[in-house]
C-alpha cells in the first residue's frame, strides 16, 4: 500500500503518529486490534511495525551487521551478566540473532554481501544505506513495515530495483508494506492500493490508475485545470 | 497526468566490486613501513593483545621500580581504570557525564565508612569480600537515582546536572556529618584491601592488584561490548530516535549505561581509599575529573584498549616525567626533536633548520655574552647531562624570571604566527622559535613543572586534535549534521570527521 501526497500534506506525519514518536492529540492508532496511542516507540516496534526514515537515521559508526543486530534487542532477553558469562541462553540468543541479521542482508544480494558486514555504515554509498535502514527495520520481525521514501536519490536502476524489492518483501517475507514515495514507478509497481494524502486529509484512495487520475489528486498536485480556471474567469 | 511506467534496464552493478569497497578502508593506514606495522597488529586478535599488554604491565616491577615510579604507575592505572569505567558512559551510551568522579569518590569513602574506626564505638571493619561488593551494588543504586531524574536530558543539559552532582558530592564530604566523614581533613586509618585472605599492605601489591583488576575490567567490558547491551548502547549513542523505533528501551539502557560506569567507579574508589589509607574530599573535586577526560579523550573515546592506553600515557607524562626536572627535559626536546623530523620535508629542509638552530644558539649566547656578562649569568634549569649540552647554547641571564615572562609572551606570539604563514617563512622562523621555546624552557617553564604540566597536556590535547582526531586506538568517527534539501525535498546527508569526543549531532530529544 502506498501513501502519496504533495509536500507538506502530512505523510511523515502519519508514519509519526503510528510510530508513536508524536502522540495524537485527539482520535486512535489500531494495529492488529490493540490500540497504539500513547504507547512508548520502542514497545510499538516490539508489537511488530518496523519503519526506515526518510532522512537517513542509520547508526553510522556500527559496522553494518551491527546496525542490523542492534535492531533484535527488543525480542531477546539476555541479561548483561549472561552476556558477560557467556552463558547458554546469551550465546543461543547471539547465534540466533547473527543468523537472522545473516538472513536479512542476504536478502538484498550483492549489495550488502559479506565482505561488507564489518564495514562501518558510514562507509557504505547512499543506495546502500537506503537498503541497509530496510535491513535493519527487517530484523525487528515487523508485520506491518513503513517506508517513508524508499527510492529517494536513487538512480532509475536502483529506484527499479527497489520496487521489485518491495514487491518481493510483501510476497516472500509475508510483511504488510506502507510506502511514502513521490517516485510514482515505485508506487505504481509496488502498491495494491494507493492513498492520496493533502493537508493531513485522505483525499482518495483505491487502485494506482483511479488514484493517479482522480480529480481531488491532481488539483492538489497541478492546481486547479488552468482551462478551468480561465473557463470560470 | 501520464505515467511512463515501463521500468528503466538494470544498469552495471557499480560499487559491487570488492577493492572499490575497500578503498577508504585502506586510505586509513599511515604511508610505508608504518602501515605494514598497522596491519600486523591488526591481525593479532583483541585477546591476545590484552594478555600480552597484562602480562607486560605486571612485569614492570621486576625491571626495579623506585618508590616514586611505582607510585605514579598506581596513580596511571587508577586514572586508567576509571577512564575505561567513564568509556562506558561518554564513549558508548554518549552520555555526557561531568559527575562521574563523584561515584569515585562514593566507592572510596564508602569502602572508608565499612573498614575503619570512623563510625560507632569499635568501628565497622568489614572482610573486604563484603564491603567492595556493598559499595559496589550501593554505587549501582545511587548510578540509578542520579540517572533517573537526568534519564531525559541530553547533551549540555545532562553536563550541566551532573556536574552539579560531582560538586555537591564534594560539598556533602567537606561539611556534612563531619564527626562521620570527617570533613576536610577526611577519613584516616582505612584498613587495606585483602584478597584471599591475604593482606595487600605494600605499593607494589596494589600495583598488582590494580594490574589485575584492570585487565579483568577490560576483559568483561569487551565480553558486554559485544553483546545485545553494548550493541544497544551504541545505538542510543548514534541515533536515539532511530533506536527507539528498533525495540532499544532508550531511557533503560541510558540508565544501565550510567549505572556499570558508577560501578567500575566505585570499585576504583574501594581500592584508591585502601592504598592510600586515607580519603579527603580534594581527591575527587574536578582536577581528577579533567585528568580522566583527557585520559579518555587522548586514547579514543568508545575503545576500551583507547581509554586505558590513553590514560596511561597522560598519567605517566602528567605525574611522572613533568614531575621530575631532568625527565621534563628530555621530554620537552625530544619532543621538538621528533616533531622535526617527522613533518619537515624534504630532509635537507630538515639538516638547515636544525643547523641553523644550533648556529642561531651558540651565536646568540655569544653576543649576549661579549654584551654583558650578566646576560649569561645564570645556568640552564634542566640537570644532568643536558646541562652540559646546553649551557653554552641557551641564553640564561640573571634576571630569568622577568625576561623569561617576556620570552614567554614572545613565543606564543611567535607560534600563532608560524601556524599562520606559508612554507618558506616557517622555515625561516623554525630556528628563533625552537631557540625561543629553550629559553622559556630553562627560565620559566621547568622551574614550575605545577603550571607547565598543565600547559603541557593542553599541548598535547591540540596536537593529537590536529593530526588524529580519533585518538590514539580510537576509531574514525563519522557524524551527519545536515540535510541539505534539494528541489524535490530529497537530500544526502553530509558527513563530517567529528573530533574524536562524542558530540551531539542531533539535539532535539526526541521523547
Amino acid at each position: 500500500m502506498s501513501l502519496i501526497g504533495p509536500n507538506g500534506a502530512g505523510k511523515t506525519t502519519v508514519f509519526n503518529v503510528i510510530t508513536g514518536v508524536y502522540q495524537p492529540s485527539s482520535g486512535d492508532v489500531l494495529f492488529a486490534g490493540r490500540t497504539l496511542a500513547g504507547q512508548p516507540p520502542h514497545r510499538i516496534a516490539r508489537l511488530g511495525i518496523g519503519r526506515t526514515f526518510q532522512t537517513l537515521r542509520l547508526f553510522l559508526n556500527m559496522s553494518v551487521i551491527e546496525n542490523v543486530m542492534a535492531a533484535t534487542y527488543g525480542n531477546t532477553k539476555a541479561m548483561p551478566w549472561e552476556s558477560v558469562l557467556r552463558l547458554p541462553r546469551a550465546r543461543r540468543e547471539e547465534r540466533e540473532v547473527r543468523a537472522l541479521a545473516e538472513d536479512v542482508l542476504s536478502f538484498f544480494g550483492q549489495r550488502l554481501a559479506g565482505y561488507r558486514w564489518d564495514q562501518p555504515a558510514y562507509s557504505l554509498s547512499y543506495a546502500n544505506r537506503r537498503r541497509l535502514e530496510i535491513a535493519r527495520a527487517l530484523a525487528t520481525r515487523p508485520r506491518l513495515l513503513l517506508l517513508d521514501e524508499p527510492a529517494a536519490g536513487m538512480n532509475p536502476a536502483e529506484t527499479h530495483e527497489i520496487t521489485e524489492l518491495i514487491a518481493r518483501l510483501r510476497d516472500e517475507r509475508d510483511v504488510a508494506v506502507l510506502v511514502i514515495e513521490h517516485d510514482m514507478h515505485v508506487v505504481s509497481g509496488c502498491s495494491d492500493r494507493v492513498i492520496a494524502l493533502d493537508h493531513g486529509v485522505k483525499i482518495a484512495e483505491g487502485g494506482f490508475d483511479a488514484v493517479a487520475s482522480h480529480p481531488a489528486v491532481v488539483e492538489a498536485y497541478m492546481g486547479r485545470d488552468p482551462e478551468a480556471l480561465s473557463d470560470a474567469g | 497526468m501520464s505515467l511512463d511506467s515501463q521500468p528503466p534496464a538494470a544498469g552495471p552493478q557499480v560499487g559491487a566490486d570488492e577493492w572499490v569497497a575497500r578503498q577508504a578502508h585502506r586510505r586509513e593506514y599511515l604511508p610505508s613501513w608504518l602501515g605494514t606495522g598497522q596491519r600486523w597488529l591488526e591481525r593479532v586478535g583483541w585477546w591476545p593483545k590484552l594478555l600480552v599488554v597484562g602480562l607486560a604491565g605486571a612485569a614492570l616491577p621486576l625491571l626495579g621500580l623506585g618508590g616514586f615510579q611505582l607510585q605514579v604507575g598506581i596513580d596511571a592505572l587508577v586514572i586508567a581504570l576509571l577512564a575505561v569505567g567513564l568509556n562506558i558512559v561518554v564513549g558508548w551510551a554518549g552520555l555526557l557525564d561531568l559527575g562521574y568522579v563523584a561515584f569515585f569518590g562514593f566507592g572510596a569513602y564508602g569502602f572508608a565508612l565499612l573498614s575503619s574506626s570512623q563510625i560507632g564505638p569499635n568501628g565497622i571493619h568489614l572482610p573486604t569480600y563484603l564491603s567492595v561488593p556493598i559499595v559496589m551494588i550501593g554505587a549501582a543504586v545511587l548510578g540509578l537515582l542520579v540517572g533517573w531524574p537526568s534519564r531525559r536530558l541530553i547533551g549540555d543539559y545532562l553536563a550541566i546536572v551532573t556536574l552539579f552532582f560531582g560538586e555537591a558530592f564534594v560539598e556533602f564530604t567537606n561539611n556534612v556529618a563531619p564527626s562521620v566523614l570527617g570533613g576536610p581533613n577526611g577519613i584516616v586509618g582505612i584498613d587495606p584491601i585483602s584478597v584471599f585472605g591475604r593482606q595487600i599492605t605494600t605499593n607494589a601489591g596494589y600495583y598488582y592488584l590494580l594490574v589485575v583488576v584492570l585487565v579483568l575490567t577490560m576483559a568483561v567490558l569487551r565480553l558486554l561490548d559485544t553483546s545485545r547491551t553494548g550493541r544497544a548502547w551504541r545505538a542510543v549513542r548514534e541515533d536515539p530516535l532511530a533506536a527507539a523505533s528498533m525495540t532499544i528501551p532508550v531511557n533503560r539502557v541510558k540508565l544501565m549505561a550510567f549505572m556499570f560506569g558508577a560501578v567500575v567507579a566505585a570499585l576504583t574508589g574501594t581500592i584508591f581509599a585502601a592504598q592510600q589509607i586515607s580519603v579527603f574530599p580534594t581527591d575527587f573535586d574536578t582536577p581528577i575529573l579533567i585528568l580522566i577526560y583527557a585520559g579518555l579523550i587522548l586514547g579514543g573515546a568508545g575503545s576500551i584498549a583507547g581509554a586505558a592506553a590513553g590514560a596511561l600515557v597522560l598519567m605517566v607524562i602528567y605525574d611522572g616525567l613533568l614531575r621530575s626536572p631532568t625527565d621534563s627535559g628530555y621530554l620537552f626536546y625530544g619532543l621538538i626533536l621528533l616533531t622535526l623530523v617527522v613533518k619537515l620535508r624534504p630532509w635537507r629542509r630538515l639538516a638547515v633548520v636544525l643547523a641553523a638552530t644550533v648556529a642561531l644558539g651558540f651565536a646568540a649566547h655569544a653576543v649576549a655574552g661579549a654584551i654583558s656578562a650578566r646576560a649569561v649569568a645564570g645556568g640552564p634549569h634542566s640537570t644532568g647531562w643536558l646541562a652540559a649540552a646546553l649551557r653554552d647554547w641557551v641564553v640564561v641571564p640573571a634576571n630569568a624570571q622577568v625576561l623569561g615572562n617576556w620570552g614567554y609572551v614572545l613565543l606564543v606570539c611567535l607560534l600563532i604566527a608560524l601556524v599562520q604563514v606559508g612554507r618558506r617563512w616557517r622555515t625561516i622562523l623554525l630556528p628563533p622559535t625552537i631557540c625561543l621555546a629553550s629559553f622559556v624552557w630553562e627560565t620559566r617553564l621547568a622551574v614550575e613543572p605545577a603550571i607547565t604540566r598543565q600547559l603541557m597536556i593542553g599541548a598535547i590535547l591540540i596536537v593529537m586534535m590536529n593530526a588524529r582526531p580519533q585518538g590514539l586506538l580510537g576509531s574514525r568517527r563519522v557524524e551527519a549534521i545536515t540535510w541539505p534539501r534539494s528541489r524535490s525535498g530529497r537530500g544526502r546527508p553530509v558527513t563530517r570527521r567529528s573530533p574524536g569526543m562524542v558530540t551531539a549531532g542531533e539535539r532535539r530529544n526526541p521523547f
